[in-house]
């Protein structure tokens, strides 16, 4: 069986619960979960049908959290099949493994993982087996047939012959193992920008989000969590609580303990009513961590990478320098809290989840009621932001484990508090650099030093491993370094921590980028021209280079007070570049323009990559100005909005995209936009003020004492 | 527990919920319109904002006591065809991502567009930093109002 392949109506309506007919083929992208399981059968994940009035309908097996996915892989199949992108239909499939394979649906994987060429596979071998029909009937040789929009034209004549009337007898024939696929010169569709499927729906509350879910009978309810990472529930007095009004019941679960209302503020109310005794967990606070994170430093690290002989061309060096970098722990804070929806009946599970990963939450369910995995259906429900978060099933279980106790559907909610406070955060990280630059100014050594824990549900790691997470964007680096060490110190700290939109890189491309702008700085050198000779053999970070320094009008005067800072990233096959112009207002730093320019290979939707590169630069400035998550005794401190600060929209500078086109595949677009802003906001700030940030979030306090200095 | 008449998008609905309950909740769960979400509960994100009596409020702040009477307006009754100028401009302005913060976003541009229907930048960032877009639409949004201000 190759990536393509015709179903029969049983097995099509088995799969997409649609009666089928016409043309139904099914596709299977082989996408690389994180979590692969090394047996996995070879599984379709999007099914295609033209059916008899010619619509084409594409079943995807991907949550779609707002990066666009449900409209750009239908487009490529589209483009290859000639289909009318108005008689085009997504539906969102929903989780089941034996249906659909890994439908994971994280670190920008969504086009970039394989999806490419299988999908246009599918189009194309659609394409050929309804021009072969069309040539049955005319009886023709298929090569005096072309498409286009939907229809099969018999070339010299004025015949035609649309797809639904053709797809009964194109699904008769054989899937052709290896159809023809356009070249990029005749995309029709990919690479422009056709409305995205939803965006209606999205602007009239119709869209149901997963906290949206209403089920008969359901019940609202909330759980409230140990306050300490791996603590444990000790006594419950639920008194108060059940007096509040609309509360029903108070029910320990493993996971915590769950108020069940009417209305899901009652149940808010009767879980700040519970007075609940905890056993304790995971207890230091964020001066410890931090210290602790130093010992690790001192301590024998592991070495990741060794290229030459650092040491020994640092001791050479013309100019060296060192610093110590520190990146906080960040919460994902997605606009739609944590929640989900379940029913657990005597024979089988039904779950409502805004997640990520629908087979984590059919296996977890599975788990938690003792049913087969063919016993649980999972509907995904759009999510309000994933950033990763929505890769675990925490909150998943939850639901299932009240829904168990309770025999009837219930929709936990979990307040923006428990949210902040029950995350798997983006880890914390203390990053040690020493460089050197020789006569000519160029970059001769570098070691790096980084301590962070690696991303696993008790934080914990495997000691002797240098953690692919906690070094990416560092050791991972195109740039040509002659002598460069990375080394990897392996924390024991009890931080739940996650994917955070762009993972590792999001971090270390802050301290890594800036200690390239340092380094650029002891050379006397222009901090663009320095990168251009790191990146001299690469060409596509060569060209992003060029082009973010054209458009930004790099090196030219700026307005009095305004200062340039650049940072460049690659990750998930596409190239960033970002120049932003900052100054001072108030003694704050004020972002008033990033130039970005990208090179994500293929484009498919050039309209979803300007919303992505916009988003991303919100999400990396919004972390860098104000966001950090601290600990006191284990706990906690920041709950909310107003002690975990968003960027709005009076502080979003204008963001100006340019596409930078190459013949590379697909690149993924959802994350590797956020890394670069915050060290070219701080590299800009250093050019203005003389002070150069080393932690974040930004404290404006240093940067005013060095302007009075 | 008390009964409250509560009028939205010009449909009456009899409730009987704890005269605290904030609006949000009471439109969400007990009404089941949707549209309008909760996002952080203590008037910082917007998200749940709908008009009373014309105006915009964040109703994960109003007691239902106090909205009993008045004349809400949620997004689902913003227009009755999608047709209200944001909500064409949102849709040429391709504004949403996940979408989750729009209904409030919306509403919120709906009420400043009644105050100022011609919005200069300083307008739209006074009044649209009530809400919080973690997808960082914000350009967009800000290109919609203008658009939407030109054509409506
Ligand atoms: S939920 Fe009301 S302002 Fe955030
Ligand atoms: S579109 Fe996702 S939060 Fe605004």
């Amino acid at each position: 069986m190759g990536e393509v392949w015709k179903i029969d109506r049983r097995e099509f309506f088995r799969v997409t619960g649609t009666a089928g007919g016409g043309l139904m083929l099914a596709v299977y992208l082989p996408d690389r979960p994180w979590n692969p399981s090394p047996d996995a059968p070879l599984q379709p994940n999007v099914f295609v049908r033209i059916d008899e009035n010619g619509g084409v309908t594409v079943w995807v097996g991907k949550a779609d959290m707002g990066q666009g996915v449900r409209t750009s892989l239908p487009m490529i199949v589209a483009d290859e099949l000639d289909a009318d992108w108005s008689r085009v239909s997504v539906v969102q499939a929903d989780a089941d493994p034996h249906k659909y394979g890994p439908q994971i649906t994280v670190g920008s994987s969504s086009v970039r993982g394989g999806a490419w060429t299988p999908l246009r596979k599918a189009g194309a071998s659609a394409r050929e087996m309804l021009v072969a029909a069309a040539a049955a009937r005319w009886k023709v040789p298929a090569a005096s047939c072309r498409t286009e929009r939907g229809y099969v034209y018999r070339t010299g004549s004025k015949q035609r012959l649309g797809y639904g009337a053709l797809a009964d007898a194109a699904h008769e024939l054989t899937v052709p193992s290896d159809p023809r696929l356009k070249s990029p010169a005749d995309f029709r569709l990919i690479g422009t920008s056709p409305p995205q499927v939803d965006v209606h729906d999205k602007v009239c509350g119709r869209t149901k989000y997963g906290i949206d879910v209403r089920v008969p009978g359901m019940r609202f309810a909330t759980v409230v969590h140990p306050p300490e990472f791996g603590g444990s529930v000790k006594t419950v007095d639920a008194t108060r609580a059940r007096q509040v009004a609309g509360v029903r019941d108070v029910v320990q679960i493993p996971t915590g303990v769950a108020v069940v209302a009417d209305n899901t503020w009652a149940a808010f109310e009767g879980a700040k009513a519970l007075d609940v005794q905890w056993n304790p967990g995971f207890r230091m606070s964020s001066a410890g961590i931090s210290s602790h994170f130093r010992d690790v430093a001192r301590a024998a690290p592991v070495v990741g990478r060794s290229d030459g002989d650092a040491d020994a061309a640092l001791a050479k060096a013309a100019k060296r320098i060192e610093a110590t970098y520190e990146a906080p722990y960040l919460a994902h804070a997605t606009m739609e809290p944590m929640n989900c929806t379940a029913h657990v009946r005597a024979d089988g599970a039904e779950v409502w989840a805004p997640t990520q990963n629908p087979q984590g939450t059919q296996g977890t369910t599975a788990r938690i009621t003792g049913f087969r995995s063919d016993k649980v259906t999972v509907h995904v429900m759009h999510l309000g932001c994933g950033w990763g978060r929505r890769s675990r099933t925490d909150f998943v279980e939850d639901a299932v484990h009240l829904s168990k106790k309770l025999g009837q559907p219930v929709q936990v909610t979990w307040t923006r508090e428990e949210d902040m406070r029950h995350d798997q955060y983006r880890p914390a990280a203390l990053v040690s650099f020493a460089g050197g630059v020789d006569a000519a100014g160029r970059l001769v050594a570098l070691k790096a030093l980084v301590v962070s824990q690696p991303i696993s549900a008790n934080g914990k790691g495997r000691a002797g491993d240098v953690d692919r997470n906690a070094v990416d964007g560092i050791m991972t680096t195109r740039y040509a370094i002659p002598n460069f060490r990375v080394a990897y110190g392996l924390p024991d700290v009890g931080v739940p921590t996650g994917h955070w939109r762009s993972v590792g890189p999001s971090q270390n491309i802050f301290v890594f980028e800036s200690f390239i702008d340092e380094l650029a700085h002891a050379a006397g050198r222009d901090p663009v021209d320095f990168r251009h000779d790191l990146v001299a053999d690469q060409p596509r970070q060569r060209r992003v280079l060029e082009v973010v320094a054209k458009n930004s009008g790099w090196g030219k005067p700026l307005a009095g007070g305004h200062a340039h800072g650049i940072a460049m990233h690659e990750d998930k096959g596409t190239v960033v570049a970002q120049v932003a112009e900052v100054s001072l207002e108030h003694g704050k730093p004020r972002v008033h323009h990033v130039w970005c320019a990208v090179d994500a290979g293929q484009v498919i939707h050039p309209g979803i990559v300007h919303q992505q590169m916009a988003g991303a630069v919100a999400a990396g400035l919004t972390a860098a100005l104000y966001q950090e998550i601290t600990l006191d005794d284990g706990r906690v401190v920041q709950g909310n909005f107003d002690t975990y600060k968003m960027m709005r929209i009076d502080e979003m500078p204008l963001v100006d995209v340019d596409i930078v086109m190459s013949d590379a595949p697909p690149g993924g677009v959802g994350e590797p936009g956020v890394p670069p802003i915050a060290p070219a906001v701080t590299n800009a700030l250093f050019a203005l003020t003389g002070t150069r940030v080393r932690s974040l979030p930004l404290r404006p306090d240093i940067l005013r004492s060095t302007q009075q200095a | 527990m008390a009964s409250f008449t509560l009028r939205v998008n010009g449909v009456s609905h009899d409730v009987d919920v704890d005269p605290r309950t904030p609006l949000l909740w009471v439109i969400r769960d007990v009404v089941g319109l949707t549209g309008t979400k909760y996002g952080c509960g203590i008037s910082q994100c917007g998200a749940c904002t709908v008009h009373m009596n014309g105006q915009s409020v964040h109703s994960c702040q109003v007691p239902v006591s106090v909205a009993a009477n008045a004349h809400i307006t949620t997004i689902e009754g913003l227009s009755p065809d999608v047709t209200h100028p944001l909500q064409k401009a949102w849709i040429a302005e391709e504004v949403p991502q996940c979408g989750y913060c729009q209904s409030g976003m919306l509403m919120t541009a709906a009420a400043l567009l009644q105050a100022h229907p011609h919005p200069t930048d300083a307008d739209i960032d006074d009044v649209m930093s009530r809400n919080i877009c973690r997808c960082g639409t914000y350009d967009r949004i800000r290109r919609a109002i203008h658009r939407a201000a030109k054509e409506a």
